[in-house]
């Protein structure tokens, strides 16, 4: 990188005879980024955020060590270059000509672009793998996902006439575990369509299982963000945003709202647990039914839902008007809208 | 191409009657600032009125509460806006003109020593003071909010401001901040220098170019005046449909920013047609300063991005007052069009903050270190690669949001692909720094000091143009670290290098370089230790925008906010030192202090009315140090009627100009 | 100008710099509604709290927001204010006089009490008492309320940090829900005051031992004209959220 610069039209006035900058500079830098390097990968690269909890943690994990091993030298390059400038390249107290001077450098330009160009390229290549490799790298893929995990496949249809029918998913099949995540201002419920379509206010999953996010909200932007999976996924209202992950790991992990979406935007966290499969199993059966007469009161289980149009209310609600939960944005005396 | 060559009067356009000077009235009848404010006041009251009239049914969503009328507060800011110019006298000469009458130059004769920073100048010198003032009085209005944020983040759980008053102060500081400094550098410098470093007497369209100053403290004060109103919750972005939920402040936020919106369009049209269509003989563009090429692409942003940002805080409004539901999903509308919208013009919005600050390094290290600018033509093909590749990244911001999702891999190509161009800058530092023979002068401490910020701002750059790293670090602290290092490591360093560096061409005074000096090393130590622990917060799961995280990050949080503080000191040192030394020491500045070559370093300092009595010829490029018989950078005096000549003789002498 | 001109005048707009920074911090940034603190009201391990939702709150200058009073437990007064301290490792016996009509929920879950007992040790369930602007019915207990089926529900009080959920029942006839009281906070013996058709819910839960402040809200989307119902009071401490400080 920092390679000769041969000066070539004007008379060499000022060369610093005899230190040899340019080979000093490659030497200390390239012994300086092995060592750099190695203590990145090797040291720090375990304990890279976000940690290995689920599949596409531990991907994202390895993806930020490699680019953390890239970007080393590149930071010591120009800083040990910078520091090298402020040490031997000063004007001395009393000189007041100007330095020998330089306009260009043919070589060193052509490869300079040549090579930042080429670790660019190859970063967006590395990248675009590890996004398509662990099924879309826990990010959030929009109504239709084209990164799935291997293997599997998604149940579109679900029964939820009867909230203590017999769950439609159990491990080691190749159904995948759907979970729908709604996001509402402040807090977030989780939705189980497999098991009779029950809902809650804490995300449990099981573990070496991979697992499918149907992220939407019922009113502004929120994100869901389970920080130790490795998944973030907007929720938009009106739209069913798709995220995949593996859960490798039994333990705790924190589920955080990462779009601002009003005053507490900053409160709005739970903690979600990730459980060996015979541990989920018997918590979602016992849940679905404790909570089979929350599920009746429920709406259909749908991937978007819109509150601001109920389908069909109580008598008594009627004949007050109250056929909406959209809070009214139009003014009641305007006329109908379409 | 305009160019005069006879010393007449360049900030009289339309010249004078014949044979007279027009009689000046007294000071306070005519039209200046606080004519501008009567004007705001009651155009604020017409409006507010107007609106109540117009929606007579609104009581239901105000609660019945005064003043929460969206359309009487957004009537009532529009008419503000045009009450505060007509009483500057903006449309004084328009209407003159239209009815036929002889303009009279809105009294630009008379040199009224302070007085003329107060009225609608068309000098281009006294517009750049007045955004300089303004720019420091916007930055340290944002930098006192941030102050608060950094206080009530000490804690997780302990809540020193309550949590509507945060999210409030969170949007104000990050608004104030990205809407006002995006014309940090434009305004101030770019408008004060360019038409001296091009060798012309004037700008292109000075009525124009004051216009888009003017709009600054109605943008300012329209803004400050969400806090009355209750705040807006959505942050600078301003994402809907929150932002058609939010209460009255809201409308704040999005009247202000559409106003930037305007005064960057008419800042960078002005500066375009000043670049192309005013430099003078011989200034050929390779020997066009490099600060001249940051502001030509970067003008060239103004003007295609901020409308898009226009268009979308209209929607906002009128989502908010017509009951139009463009962002609103249950009645038809997406939210998706507005995060593009707003991202189609904020991420050229930020190249439009990093431009300039290239620029300024690339000006001042040739200077300091008394070498030509290695690769030229580099640094300028890196600038026009940044400013054209800005546009076709915007979807990084959006690759969680459910966007389509084989685009991904496209915008994470471009994204990375920007960095190339970006690299290019570093490429021509250190090509300028081999062998060189540095002085360590306060502008050349904040020089480097940008370079060694925007290393980490750009390299976190990278990482966040990774999808599966932004998986983890997008809406983090990460990426607040990111831009904090890019925007404030970057471009705010690098203003303070130009203004060390070109104050004293401005005032004529010289600022204190001792403090100077002091002001740098606790700034650069502080602003590090404040951001570099907030990549790792981000990274270990903090969002942003939040008063409650995780109790294992609250040491983290805790350095920074007391790194936070000092650095709030540190910018303390800048004040004095700028107020003392403008105010109270006004220590006489020698004419070209940094012995530069500059061709704005040629005249005196502060510079004449007119910038130049002649015309210059440009001669040779500004980078010619170490040259061995250079010629000077421009001939002041052509022999009169010699333009002809001039330009044929430019052309002889070509081989000496700086060809890379 | 000379110098000591200079120097006043520079001195001068300091202080005035300063002046206003400290008045906008105190004004706007440091500002909180009151507190109501029943620390001192709590004997034997438990405290009683009482609470009012209103649909209006003409005390205010926003009188057609709906909004939650506190009652100050010495004054007995109804105060504007949705902030309350109440001491660590207590049982909280929190009684709602919810003088409004009924709302649809955007989502029917928070129709499910979670988190609470009532007075007779029922898990996860609130005794509600409707009153017709006659007579107060019997104490029923209720653990699910359907807000679409029903008019049942007009307010929740959620503190997530707890888990605790718990809807505040509604007056359920049309006659009922067109007598409300007219005024905020609901006080006197008018039939459109203190006498209007009201429900009076009660249910406990327990504080935990360390000390915090956790925010309460509802999930009812009661900000009217805003969209989703989910702006104005719903969105402003003070009316339809606000902290609840476990003091330790």
């Amino acid at each position: 990188m920092a390679a000769e610069a041969s000066s070539p039209a004007a008379p060499a006035a000022g060369t610093s005879g005899g230190r040899r900058d340019g080979l000093w500079l490659l030497i200390i830098w390239i012994g300086l980024s092995i060592i750099a390097c190695l203590l990145v990968a090797l040291v720090w690269g375990p304990h890279m955020p976000p940690g290995a909890q689920s599949e596409s943690a531990a991907s994202q994990q390895k993806d930020i060590t490699v680019l953390a091993v890239i970007a080393t030298p590149v930071i010591i390059g120009v800083l040990l270059y910078f520091g090298w400038a402020i040490a031997f390249w000063r004007q001395k107290p009393g000189d007041e000509t100007d330095a020998a001077p330089v306009h260009g450098n043919t070589k060193l330009q052509t490869t300079w672009i040549t090579l930042t160009s080429a670790i660019v390229l190859s970063l967006a290549v590395y990248g675009t793998y590890e996004l398509i490799a662990p099924a879309g790298a826990g990010a959030g893929e929009g109504p239709q996902p084209i990164w799935k995990p291997a293997g599997t496949v998604a149940q579109t249809s679900f029964n939820c006439q009867s909230p203590t029918a017999a769950p439609t998913w159990k491990p080691g099949t190749s159904n995948i575990l759907q979970v729908q995540v709604i996001g509402q201002q402040w807090a977030w419920t989780y939705r189980y369509p497999q098991f009779g379509c029950f809902e809650t206010t804490e995300l449990v999953l099981p573990v070496g299982v991979p697992v499918q996010f149907n992220v939407t909200s019922l009113d502004v932007i929120h994100s869901f963000w389970p920080y130790q999976l490795g998944v973030k996924a907007d929720a938009n209202p009106g739209v069913n945003n798709v995220a995949y992950t593996t859960p490798q790991h039994v333990g705790q992990f924190t589920v955080r709202c990462d779009e601002l979406c009003g005053i507490w935007h900053g409160a709005m966290f739970d903690y979600g647990k990730v459980l060996s499969d015979s541990d989920f199993m018997s918590w979602a059966q016992s849940t679905q039914t404790s909570l089979a007469s929350v599920t009746k009161i429920l709406p259909p289980y749908a991937l978007t839902y819109d509150p601001t149009v109920l389908a069909k209310v109580g008598k008594v609600n009627e004949d007050l008007g109250l056929t909406s939960a959209g809070g009214g944005y139009y003014n009641p005396a305007d006329p109908e809208q379409p | 191409m305009a160019i005069e060559t006879q010393p007449e009067s360049a900030q009289a356009p339309g010249g004078r009657e014949p044979g007279g000077t027009p009689k000046e009235r007294t000071w306070w009848l005519r039209p200046a600032f606080h004519t501008a404010l009567i004007g705001a006041f009651i155009g604020y009251a017409f409006g507010h009125w107007l609106g109540n009239y117009m929606t007579p049914s609104f009581v239901a969503t105000g609660g019945g509460a005064p003043d929460t009328n969206d359309e009487a507060i957004v009537l009532g800011y529009a008419f503000l806006v045009l009450g505060w110019l007509i009483g500057l006298g903006v449309f004084n000469d328009l209407v003159r003109q239209m009815l036929g009458k002889p303009l009279n130059g809105n009294g630009q004769h008379a040199n009224g020593g302070l007085a003329k920073y107060f009225r609608y100048s068309l000098d281009h010198k006294t517009v750049g003071v007045q955004y300089l003032i303004g720019m420091l009085v916007y930055f340290f209005t944002g930098g006192l909010l941030a102050m608060a944020i950094r206080t009530e983040l000490l804690s997780p759980s302990q809540h020193v401001i309550s949590a509507s008053t945060y999210i409030q102060v969170v949007g104000a500081h990050g608004t104030m901040m990205m809407m006002m400094m995006t014309s940090v550098i434009v305004g101030p410098l770019g408008n004060y220098l360019v038409p001296l470093m091009i060798g012309s007497k004037r700008v292109a369209f000075p009525r124009i170019e004051a216009l888009s100053f003017w709009l600054t403290p109605c943008a300012y004060v329209i803004l400050l005046s969400s806090f009355p109103l209750g705040g807006f919750p959505t942050g600078w972005t301003g994402y809907a449909p929150l932002s058609v939920q939010a209460g009255a402040g809201m409308n704040a936020y999005a009247f202000a920013f559409g106003l930037m919106g305007i005064s960057m369009v008419l800042a960078g049209f002005n500066l375009v047609c000043t670049i192309i269509c005013y430099r003078a003989p011989g200034m050929r563009w390779s020997r066009l300063p490099m600060f001249v090429w940051a502001m030509l692409t970067d003008c060239f942003l103004f003007v295609l991005a901020a409308p898009v940002l226009v268009g979308g805080m209209y929607m906002i409004i009128t989502d908010r007052t017509a009951q139009t539901a463009f962002f609103v999903d249950q009645l038809g509308g997406s939210s998706y069009l507005y995060q593009d919208l707003f991202w189609f013009f904020g991420h050229p919005e930020v190249y439009l903050l990093a431009l300039p600050g290239f620029g300024i390094v690339s000006e001042i290290i040739p200077v300091f270190t008394r070498k030509p600018l290695f690769g030229y033509k580099v640094a300028a093909a890196g600038m026009f690669g940044v400013a054209i590749l800005s546009f076709f990244v915007w979807q990084h911001h959006l690759f969680d949001s459910g966007m389509d999702p084989d685009m991904r891999p496209l915008f994470m190509l471009t994204t990375e692909l920007i960095s190339i161009p970006t690299g290019f800058i570093y490429l021509v530092a250190m090509g300028t720094f081999w062998k060189a023979k540095l002085r360590l002068t306060a502008p050349m401490l904040f020089a480097m000091g940008m370079y060694v910020n925007f290393l980490f701002g750009g390299i976190s750059g990278v990482f966040l143009s990774d999808v599966p790293a932004d998986t983890t670090a997008h809406g983090s602290f990460f990426v607040m670290a990111h831009f904090h290092y890019t925007i404030m490591g970057g471009l705010i360093f690098a203003f303070f290098g130009g203004l060390y560096y070109w104050l004293p061409k401005i005032m004529g005074i010289t600022l204190n370089q001792r403090l100077a000096k002091w002001h740098f090393w606790t700034m650069f130590i502080a602003f590090n230790s404040t951001f570099m622990p907030l990549f790792a917060v981000g990274m270990m799961g903090q969002p942003r925008r939040v008063f409650e995280y995780a109790r294992n990050l609250q040491t983290l949080n805790d350095w920074v906010s007391i790194s936070a503080f000092c650095l709030g000191a540190s910018l303390l040192i800048f004040v004095f030192n700028f107020v003392m030394s403008t105010v109270v020491w006004r220590e006489r500045a020698p004419e070209n202090p940094w012995q530069s070559r500059g061709l704005e370093w040629q005249v005196s300092s502060p510079p004449p009315a007119d910038n130049f009595t002649h015309i210059p010829v440009v001669l040779s490029g500004p980078y010619e140090y170490g040259v061995p018989n250079a010629l000077p950078v421009a001939d002041l005096n052509p022999p009169a009627g010699v333009i002809g000549g001039a330009l044929a003789g430019a052309a002889v002498t070509a081989s000496a100009g700086s060809e890379a | 100008m000379s110098l000591p001109a200079r120097v006043t005048t520079l001195v001068i707009a300091f202080l005035a710099v300063v002046a206003g920074g400290i008045f906008f911090a105190l004004q706007y940034v440091g500002a909180q509604p009151p507190v109501e603190d029943y620390t001192s009201a709590a004997s034997n391990g438990q405290v009683n709290v009482t609470l009012m939702t209103t649909p209006e709150t003409t005390i205010s200058d926003r009188p057609d927001w709906v909004s939650y009073f506190i009652k100050n437990p010495s004054s007995g007064q109804f105060v504007h204010t949705t902030y309350f301290k109440v001491p660590a490792n207590t049982q909280v016996n929190i009684t709602i006089l919810g003088y409004d009509g009924c709302t649809p929920l955007r989502n029917p879950i928070w129709g499910h009490v979670t988190g609470t007992f009532t007075q007779t040790g029922q898990k996860n369930a609130e005794d509600v008492q409707i009153f017709d602007g006659k007579a107060l019915s019997a104490v029923t207990p209720m653990s699910t309320m359907d807000s679409w089926a029903d008019c049942s529900v007009q307010h929740t009080f959620a503190i997530p940090g707890l888990g605790l959920n718990v809807p505040v029942a509604s007056p359920p006839t049309e006659k009922e829900n067109n007598a409300l009281c007219a005024l905020g906070p609901c006080v006197g013996a008018t039939a459109d005051e203190g006498n209007a058709p009201h429900s009076v819910v009660t249910f406990s839960f327990r504080t935990p031992k360390n000390g915090g402040t956790f925010r309460w809200q509802c999930f009812v989307p009661c900000g009217g004209g805003y969209v989703d119902g989910n702006g104005g009071p719903m969105a402003t401490l003070g009316y339809m959220m606000g902290q609840m400080e476990v003091q330790a």
